[in-house]
């Protein structure tokens, strides 16, 4: 957290906050009270979506919203700041450090290299999109790398972990079989991206399927053409197989 | 062997020869006489001591059918009968007259050849006549003419003979006017009704006597004999010379196909796969050698069988512990007992070959309705579609804690065996909803529950079912996803009467997934829906449907079964007042959704689908509609006023009023939820002396003037805030 995150906290009269599209690293919400010095009261997905209770309390008092990450990436509250603008109150955005950024520097991946991001999400019924597929295999033909997103059910206590999620990509393979997942394509792993008890592993489909980063959260990375140093970034920080130095170092065209 | 064990082991012999074979009915308006008809037939070949005949109803054998003296279940009896030399066996089957029980002859119908149509002589054709008439054709089944009660006639209306003729000759007009034109050429002129060629029999089913053209030759017992013997009383000696069952089973003989002319005309019109296959060939041929195609028309709870299924064998055999595939079902299951049935009772048997009425143990996942095979991949039967749906519901639960679970068992049983009953079982509150035909239908159901299932319960008083619809077309709707990242566009209107009619009458299907889209749309168009959207059908939900008329939206596609999950909800509990929607059409118009399909998962899409459809349904303007029945009454002129005054209390309509002889004629239309309790009223107006029947008659929108209040006493009745929300709640 900024030093002007918490001074601005600290001249707060009401902070709320959420953590359903994240999860604190090595951090408990207690540690947050204590470190702040201030009542901070947890809301639910319903309660910041559906009802105004931050909107109400900003009427008249100064209220700070907090999430782990950041707040305007991956799930976005521009939802709620527009709502605030509507009611004519006046908002300021302090940006943390977000896992789009994150992860690509903890790897050793250029973020400009990035396209879209993915999300992949927990089975429910009724509901198996194949966009996360399709869009990762566009970035792939352009060379691009895709951060993917792993769903998230914090009031459940469900996350998705880096096997489940090759599962789910072999799987996509086998419903879609664009040829975009094969035995010898490479994916990175990551956990708890920024904290002290970072993982990372970058290896093959199979690999990926039994690799155990701990307890979540985790992303990963399926990357695109890699330039040189990108390779031996993935092969010094997350244990990548020795090969893509000569393999990948040129950068490797998809297979069709 | 007495004469019914030996009528037994003869029934077994011919079942193997369909052209021997006839599967018969009765059917006709309540009390019209069907089972005392039908006893008396049953007596007459033998199977039963004549004496008890029309006395003791064989066929209504169950307690609460003799305590009320009406038929509830459609019971079978097989029955020999000789005809020209030769033996025939008779396959019957007893339907109920009582319209809170209609739904079970129009299963019983599926396992028919024919069927003899009863028409009291006194009363004539009545709405459950017209239904019973309609009924048999759709399902091709060779209505014959029984014109009962005559000796009502001559005795207790004391009508001349010419008066006589004059009644009968307009019962067998009406007849043959619904023949023509409910039927195709050429079966609508070759199935009409003649007295000429003998397909009209007249006669007392009480006294046992009957007559037809061809019996009047042979026994020289012609009308003007009828009439006297009734005059002189001495119906015994009529009974003797013309026996009702030998006059009406020669008909049914000559007039009604055997199975093997009658299942070329109708399987074509009940099952609509390949008739080419294996299985195809053979019902069309009747062939007992070929895979078994078995349809069951109606599930028996037997105290010590268990469930029994009953139904047509159109082609095979069925032996015992043979195995056999339920359709719809992953595994096959095996036959234990195979039976004849005679009223209550079954007669163990090895076998039972194609073209027969069987009773089959051990299936248990099947249902009325089944398709059963020994082919695992046979195509189902084409449904079996009663034309009016529930309209009263009850809430009942369990005494006693210690029996929740049972009683969970005993209404998933309830529910099998009459598919006219619609269950919903509710785990959490212990509170179930049963909903039936009618508050009879409903009495019965829950007597049984206490008295054969052995689960006390408390039940509410009985409440009407209610629909949801909109007076007209909404303009487009935007709901918003909790999120606000996903926006769907959403218009509805209500779906074209000829669509929701064709689902009614099962011209379309709607269950499952849609098999051929370009077949429906092209159905759709013809009963005239645009063009653009009937290429557009998603899916239906009871006769509702969703449309997506949108084009070229990234991501929809992934999206949509969330949107169809949206839209069942909605339409499961409408907006006004949680009661199910009717014949709406629901049209997505346009959408906006999230990048990333994590924002666009099924908490965000199927709540903003269902808020756009109840937004739109409140500026469409909704409608609460009711249901309502039909009633006829006939009585003395004296107690007219009475029956009138207990009409008019009940938002009742009088339609018509009109003497016949002494009888006052009075036809009603009311709604169901006025009509709770009529029972006992009107008998008490009237001292008993009006005869009464009642028709459900659809849904119509309550008055505008009192619908606020009706939507209110069915919300708070939920536990919900009396007023409805309105669009800008939607809005989000
Ligand atoms: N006088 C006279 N009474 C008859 C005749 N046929 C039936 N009944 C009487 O009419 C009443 C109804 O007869 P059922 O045979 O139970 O009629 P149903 O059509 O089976 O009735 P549901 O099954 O309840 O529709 C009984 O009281 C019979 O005794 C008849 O030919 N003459
Ligand atoms: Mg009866």
């Amino acid at each position: 957290m900024s030093v002007r995150a918490l001074t601005t906290l600290r001249n707060c009269d009401e902070i709320y906050a959420e953590y359903y599209t994240s999860k604190l690293n090595d951090a408990s919400h207690k540690d947050v009270e204590a470190f702040i010095g201030k009542k901070v009261t947890v809301l639910k997905r319903g309660d910041v979506e559906e009802k105004d209770i931050i909107i109400k309390a900003a009427r008249d008092r100064r209220v700070a919203f907090i999430t782990a990450g950041d707040p305007m990436s991956a799930t976005t509250h521009l939802d709620l700041r527009l709502r605030a603008v509507d009611e004519g109150i006046s908002t300021d955005l302090i940006n943390g450090v977000s896992i789009f950024t994150a992860c690509a520097a903890a790897l050793g991946l250029q973020p400009y290299k990035f396209g879209r991001t993915v999300t992949i999400p927990l089975p429910e019924q009724g509901f198996l999109p194949s966009s996360p597929y399709e869009n990762i295999l566009e970035n792939y033909s352009r060379g691009l790398h895709t951060l993917i997103l792993l769903d998230i059910k914090a009031e459940e206590n469900r996350y998705m972990t880096a096997p489940m999620a090759m599962r789910w990509l072999l799987d996509a393979e086998k419903r879609i079989g664009s040829g975009l997942v094969k035995d010898d394509s490479l994916f990175c792993a990551a956990a708890r991206v920024g904290s002290p008890k970072q993982a990372l592993f970058a290896g093959y489909p199979d690999e990926i399927l039994t690799v155990d980063l701990g307890p979540p959260l985790h992303c990963m990375v399926m990357p695109g053409r890699l330039h040189f140093m990108e390779a031996r970034g993935l092969v010094a920080f997350a244990n990548a197989p020795r090969e893509i130095l000569d393999e990948r170092g040129s950068g490797s065209e998809p297979k069709q | 062997m007495g004469r019914k064990e030996d009528n037994i082991a003869r029934a077994q012999a011919i079942s193997k020869n369909p052209e021997f074979i006839r599967n018969i009915g009765t059917a006709a308006h309540i009390d019209h006489g069907k089972t005392t008809l039908s006893d008396n037939l049953i007596a007459g070949a033998g199977m039963m001591s004549e004496d008890l005949a029309g006395k003791q109803l064989m066929l209504d054998f169950d307690e609460q059918e003799q305590a009320r003296g009406i038929t509830i279940n459609a019971a079978n009896a097989s029955m020999v009968h000789k005809y020209n030399g030769n033996e025939y066996l008779i396959n019957l089957i007893d339907t109920p007259g009582h319209v809170d029980f209609g739904g079970d002859v129009t299963r019983a119908m599926r396992a028919l050849d024919g069927c003899i149509i009863l028409v009291c002589a006194v009363e004539g054709i009545m709405p459950q006549t017209e239904t019973v008439i309609r009924q048999a054709l759709k399902e091709r089944v060779r209505p014959v003419l029984f014109i009962n009660k005559v000796d009502r006639l001559i005795n207790e209306l004391k009508v001349s003979p010419e008066e006589m003729q004059k009644k009968f000759v307009t019962i067998i007009t009406e007849v043959n006017r619904r023949i023509i034109s409910q039927l195709p050429e050429p079966l609508n002129k070759e199935w009409q009704v003649k007295a000429e060629d003998g397909t009209v029999a007249f006669g007392s089913a009480f006294h046992n006597w009957a007559v037809n053209v061809p019996s009047m030759k042979r026994t020289g017992i012609n009308f003007a004999k009828v009439y006297e013997y009734c005059k002189n009383n001495d119906q015994k000696t009529l009974a003797k010379k013309a026996p009702v069952h030998e006059v009406l089973l020669n008909m049914v003989i000559e007039h009604v196909p055997n199975p093997l002319e009658a299942q070329k005309i109708r399987i074509p019109v009940i099952w609509k796969g390949d008739k080419e296959s294996e299985v195809g060939k053979a019902m069309l041929t009747c062939d007992a050698k070929g895979p078994v195609a078995l349809m069951v028309t109606k599930i028996i709870v037997d105290p010590h069988a268990g469930e029994v299924a009953v139904g047509r064998l159109f082609s095979g055999t069925v032996t015992r512990g043979m195995e056999l595939w339920v359709s719809g079902m992953p595994n096959p299951q095996r036959t234990q007992t195979i039976a004849l049935s005679v009223g209550a009772d079954r007669i163990p048997i090895d076998h039972m070959e194609a073209g027969n009425i069987v009773a089959v143990a051990g299936l248990k996942d099947a249902m009325a309705g089944s398709t059963v095979s020994s082919d695992k991949n046979m195509e189902a039967f084409e449904k079996i579609s009663h034309y009016t749906e529930p309209v009263v519901t009850v809430a009942i639960e369990a005494k006693h804690m210690k029996d929740l679970p049972k009683l969970v068992d005993v209404l998933r049983t309830v529910a099998k065996a009459d598919p006219s009953i619609q269950v919903e079982i509710n785990n959490e509150t212990g509170e179930h909803l049963l909903s039936g035909m009618g508050e009879l239908h409903l009495e019965i159901t829950t007597y049984r529950i206490v008295n054969d299932h052995k689960v006390e319960i408390k039940s509410s008083p009985p409440i009407v079912v209610y629909r949801e619809n909109v007076k007209g077309r909404s303009p487009v709707f935007e709901g918003k996803s909790p999120n606000k990242h996903n926006r769907f566009f959403v218009e509805v209107s209500p779906l074209e009467q000829s669509v929701v009619d064709a689902i009614k009458s099962n011209e379309i299907q709607v269950e499952g997934k849609i098999k051929d889209a370009k077949e429906l749309a092209k159905k759709l168009q013809d009963l005239g829906m645009d063009r653009d959207e009937a290429r557009g059908v998603v899916t239906f939900k009871d006769n509702n449907v969703f449309i997506d008329a949108t084009k070229g939206i990234q991501y929809l596609n992934e999206t949509l079964e969330l949107c169809k999950q949206g839209f069942e909800e909605a339409m499961n509990l409408g907006p006004l007042a949680q009661e199910k929607v009717m014949g709406l059409k629901v049209k997505l118009v346009d959408a906006k959704l999230h990048e990333d399909s994590i924002h666009r998962g099924p908490a965000q899409v199927i709540p903003a689908f269902r808020s756009a459809v109840y937004g739109a349904m409140c500026l469409g303007q909704r409608i609460l509609m009711e249901p309502l029945t039909k009633i006829y009454i006939n009585c003395p002129e004296a107690v007219m006023g009475d029956a009138l005054r207990e009409l008019q209390q009940r938002r009742g309509l009088i339609e018509d009023i009109h003497q016949e002889g002494e009888a006052t004629i009075i036809a009603a239309k009311a709604p169901v939820a006025e009509m709770f309790g009529f029972a006992s009223a009107i008998r008490g107006a009237t001292q008993g002396r009006a005869l009464w029947s009642t028709e459900n008659s659809g849904f119509v929108p309550v008055p505008s003037e009192i619908q606020t209040k009706v939507v209110a006493e069915i919300r708070t009745r939920k536990g919900l805030k009396p007023e409805p929300y309105d669009a800008a709640y939607y809005s989000g």
